[in-house]
């Protein structure tokens, strides 16, 4: 297949940015996306440009580190697909494919396609966890939890911080990555202690972060490459009102 | 040099709370005091700078990706062992213990393996408190289910996504320990170098990925946790930044390697399907519970999976080895499929593969069943391949997928260099010459919250550390050596792709050091990666500058490292004339086939010391001896 790339390059978090047109000639419909890649960036090496910089790792579908907008689509046209997933089959002979970066201001771009999305971590070490020394654990069957609590539990601890709901979000809202770890937590005996106290303390930090509000579009869910429900967001803000309406403060 | 495993006295089910008492403390309000620098974020890095941080060390944790979450720990899909025996079905520490020393073909330490498998159950109830969503039965108790090499159902599962939330559940500790203080995270950093200030591990140099600045970290400890070195063969399981560098540069500063050649291919694999192809993606061994491993009986039968009927095809696995059938160890399972294949058997239009077929148990079980075991896996695997595996046989072929070889320790978690220590699939210690499945996340959480917070506190107490700083000659010394590598990377300019040469080493090794090796094999292995390896520092290009992000720098410099470590992981099986565990040395096996142990002549572990590049390192052996388990030929029959 042959196509044409319109790919953003952008040296560094200063500078301006701008998308660069690139020809590929070579690809095949069983390679990845991020394989087509680096067959362009091959070319750009042994003609000694700088090849274009992305994110990725696992590239089965599992760390959450690769994060391209394909054709304005967080992670491309394959629902519940991360990007490292999306195979050149999806596309056909001629097509022209716009790849851009992450865009949202809590999420700076570092260079062309890679962003920082420390932000989340910071979410994170505000409260999505239980206070728990390593140690003394009692043992794993001392709290029975029943199967379908726990299966709800997992379907939201599948979020893997890619940050695309961020990406897909006119608000550049985090709240489904939010709410995942809020709801996994809130729906297990475990997080009960801490409960209301995480999520106040999340919700605060993505907000100092500069990620903005929920208006209900449902432009997360779609793009979520593990299908993260939106009902999570919902469960956070019930979460949150509760937390409000029973501060001891 | 000897070298001194300083295993404690006593009976094996008494070593370790021994060692615990007999170790010295680092009094809490001292323990601010201490410096320790933690490399990683995977499982065993993750744990242990959480711990470490909980128990009030001041704690560097330095890594390599955006967000310590990414480590590729989180790739490992079907589950942990623990021997909490809650099936009732037999289970002990003990028989953990001898599962894992007869898996791994009595090449592991008696000691360390008794201790993992009694710290595995600490780790599930570490776990669950943690608020990881462990399956669970109907009951609300905690669910099991079968792996490789075992006869008895210890494997903790959370969906095929156990690694990601073991991962998470340790990363969220991790991150309460940042909020907390106690842990300063360096993210976009990699390590490039050791630093040793007199004869003692004080610190590391790292470049700062996003700036490219060359930054310097002074502690009293080092931790490695840095991974495996599987991207050596170039298609992996791996993910495609694990690397061998942090490991190699510390094993040029003096840290022993030992048993290189110990690599494990995993039998069940999405087949490769070009050249472009950058990683291979495993399939879990959880998926030989309920699916059957055939072939054709008859060789290049072309027809499609459905139209060859029952009584044509070979269910090798089950005819081969009764009693333990498609759940035989890995090793067995990938060197059998790499036989049928060659004898022509194999399918699909490589002829490289074999079939996992699931129609009997979802015709015994309901589709909706199997989809809620392995939804995740059917998924990723229609990704890839374009087919349902609902309705027809996956393809599967081995690939390289996990190092038990790695960074000599001792039963400390120590190396051959004073303070420093090595945790997780970077170390060489638990799983002998094969890994057994759902072993790897239990080895990497046992380290790092169970053990390195006990031996690191001894450490610090017994040895004399003045302070050191950063501005000590060691550190200058270190980041001019790292300087220079990265100037020599930028100036060769030259015109092949990095991609390209690390492709061809991939080659080489697969082809010659892979599930079959031969003297003559590994001969050839040894002339060609050193040629390469000319032709890399000649022929290379990197195109950009070293002041900022610079992935292909990044790349070439890990990619120059594996030249040289390919060397050694060739020259240790070449040398290791046996056959054990995933080393397979055609030269022995016995009449049917199987691996061929010499244990009169090769019961130890070989640990190299580095003597420079091209040069021939010098073999250490620590001699193995079993007390508990007595070496027998390997049956699963």
């Amino acid at each position: 297949m042959r196509l044409t790339l319109k790919i953003w390059r952008q040296a560094g978090p200063t500078v301006a940015g701008r998308l660069v047109e690139y020809i590929e000639d070579h690809v095949s419909p069983d390679m990845s996306f991020l394989e087509m890649l680096d067959v362009v960036n091959e070319g750009l090496i042994k003609k000694g440009e700088d090849a274009i910089a992305f994110d990725s790792d696992c590239r089965e579908g599992i760390c959450g580190m690769c994060s391209l907008v394909v054709n304005g689509v967080p992670h491309g046209p394959d629902r519940g697909t991360t990007v490292c997933q999306l195979h050149m089959r999806r596309f056909k002979d001629g097509d022209t494919i716009t790849i851009e970066p992450w865009r949202a201001a809590a999420f700076p771009v570092v260079k062309d396609l890679v962003v920082d999305r420390g932000a989340f971590d910071r979410i994170i070490a505000a409260g999505g966890y239980v206070s728990f020394n390593c140690g003394g654990a009692p043992d794993g069957n001392a709290i029975p939890i029943p199967k379908d609590i726990a299966d709800v539990a997992m379907d939201s601890a599948a979020c893997i911080g890619c940050g695309a709901c961020v990406a897909a979000c006119k608000n550049a809202s985090a709240h489904l990555f939010m709410s995942a770890k809020i709801s996994q937590l809130a729906l297990l005996p475990q997080g009960q202690p801490e409960r209301y106290r995480r999520v106040t303390a999340m919700v605060a930090q993505a907000d100092a972060e500069g990620f903005g509000s929920c208006s209900n579009e449902g432009e997360c869910e779609a793009v979520c490459p593990k299908e993260i429900p939106i009902s999570n967001i919902a469960r956070m803000t019930r979460e949150y009102v509760k937390a409000a309406l029973t501060a001891s403060k | 040099m000897t070298l001194d495993a300083k295993i404690p006295g006593g009976a094996i089910v008494e070593k370790w709370d021994r060692h615990k008492f007999e170790m010295k403390l680092v009094n809490p309000a001292n323990k601010r005091k201490y410096t320790i620098i933690v490399v990683g974020t995977g499982l065993a890095g993750a744990s242990a700078a959480a711990s470490l941080g909980e128990l009030g060390y001041n704690v560097l944790n330095v890594c390599i990706h955006d967000s310590p979450r990414r480590a590729h720990s989180i790739a490992a899909q079907g589950g942990i062992n623990a021997a909490k025996n809650y099936q009732n079905d037999g289970d002990s520490a003990y028989r953990l213990f001898y599962d894992t020393v007869k898996g791994g073909d009595y090449r592991s330490r008696e000691a360390n393996v008794y201790r993992l498998a009694q710290l595995s159950v600490n780790i599930i109830d570490q776990c669950v408190a943690q608020g990881v969503p462990f399956a669970r039965e109907y009951g609300g108790l905690l669910d099991n289910r079968s792996f490789g090499g075992a006869q008895v159902s210890r494997t903790f599962y959370a969906r095929g996504q156990t690694g990601q939330q073991l991962l998470l559940g340790a990363y969220q500790s991790l991150m309460r320990q940042v909020h907390a203080k106690t842990v300063t995270m360096f993210t976009r950093r990699e390590m490039l170098d050791l630093v040793i200030v007199d004869g003692k591990a004080r610190g590391i140099v790292a470049r700062n990925l996003t700036t490219g600045e060359i930054e310097r970290y002074a502690g009293d400890a080092v931790i490695l946790a840095t991974g495996g070195y599987g991207t050596c063969y170039y298609l992996s399981t791996n993910a495609v930044n694990s690397n061998v560098t942090a490991a190699w540069r510390a094993h040029k500063r003096g840290a022993l390697f030992a048993n290189p050649c110990f690599t494990q291919i995993h039998p069940t694999c999405i087949p490769v399907s070009g050249d472009h192809q950058s990683k291979l993606t495993l399939m879990s061994e959880s998926l030989r519970n309920d699916g059957r491993v055939w072939v054709p009986k008859q060789k290049g039968d072309t027809r499609r999976p459905e139209q060859i009927p029952e009584a044509e095809r070979d269910y090798y696995l089950e005819r081969k080895y009764p009693s333990f059938g498609n759940l035989v160890p890995r090793d067995v399972a990938s060197r059998n499929a790499k036989q049928v294949c060659d004898d022509g058997q194999g399918v699909g239009d490589s002829g490289l593969a074999v079939y996992l077929d699931f129609k009997d148990a979802i015709n015994r079980l309901g589709v909706d069943v199997i989809r809620e075991k392995y939804g995740n896996l059917f998924q990723m695997y229609h990704k890839i391949t374009d087919e349902d595996a609902y309705t027809v046989p996956m393809r599967i072929y081995p690939a390289m997928h996990y190092a038990m070889g790695g960074l000599w320790v001792d039963y400390n978690l120590m190396s051959t260099v004073p303070g420093l220590h090595v945790l997780g699939e970077a170390n060489f210690s638990d799983h002998g010459a094969n890994r057994l499945g759902a072993s790897a996340l239990m080895q990497g959480l046992a380290d790092g919250y169970f053990v390195i917070p006990y031996t690191i506190g001894h450490y610090l107490a017994s040895a004399p550390l003045p302070k050191v700083t950063t501005d000590h000659a060691a550190f200058k010394e270190a980041a001019d050596n790292v300087q220079g590598r990265i100037t020599k990377l930028l100036s060769v300019k030259g015109s092949r792709g990095i991609r390209e040469i690390h492709r061809e080493l991939g080659r080489i090794m697969w082809d010659d050091v892979g599930m079959a090796r031969t003297e003559a094999s590994l001969s050839r292995a040894l002339q060609a990666i050193p040629k390469l390896r000319d032709e890399f520092w000649q022929s290379v290009s990197v195109p950009g500058t070293p002041d900022n992000l610079n992935q292909s720098l990044e790349y070439a410099g890990r990619v120059a490292d594996y030249l040289e470590f390919a060397e050694l992981l060739a020259l240790d099986a070449l040398e290791r004339r046996e056959s054990c565990g995933g080393h397979f040395r055609e030269e022995s096996q016995t009449p049917e086939g199987e691996a061929l142990r010499d244990d009169a002549n090769f019961t130890y572990v070989a640990a190299w010391e580095f003597t420079g590049v091209g040069r021939k390192p010098e073999v250490h052996k620590e001699p193995l001896t079993f007390e508990e388990v007595h070496p027998t030929q390997r049956s699963y029959k």
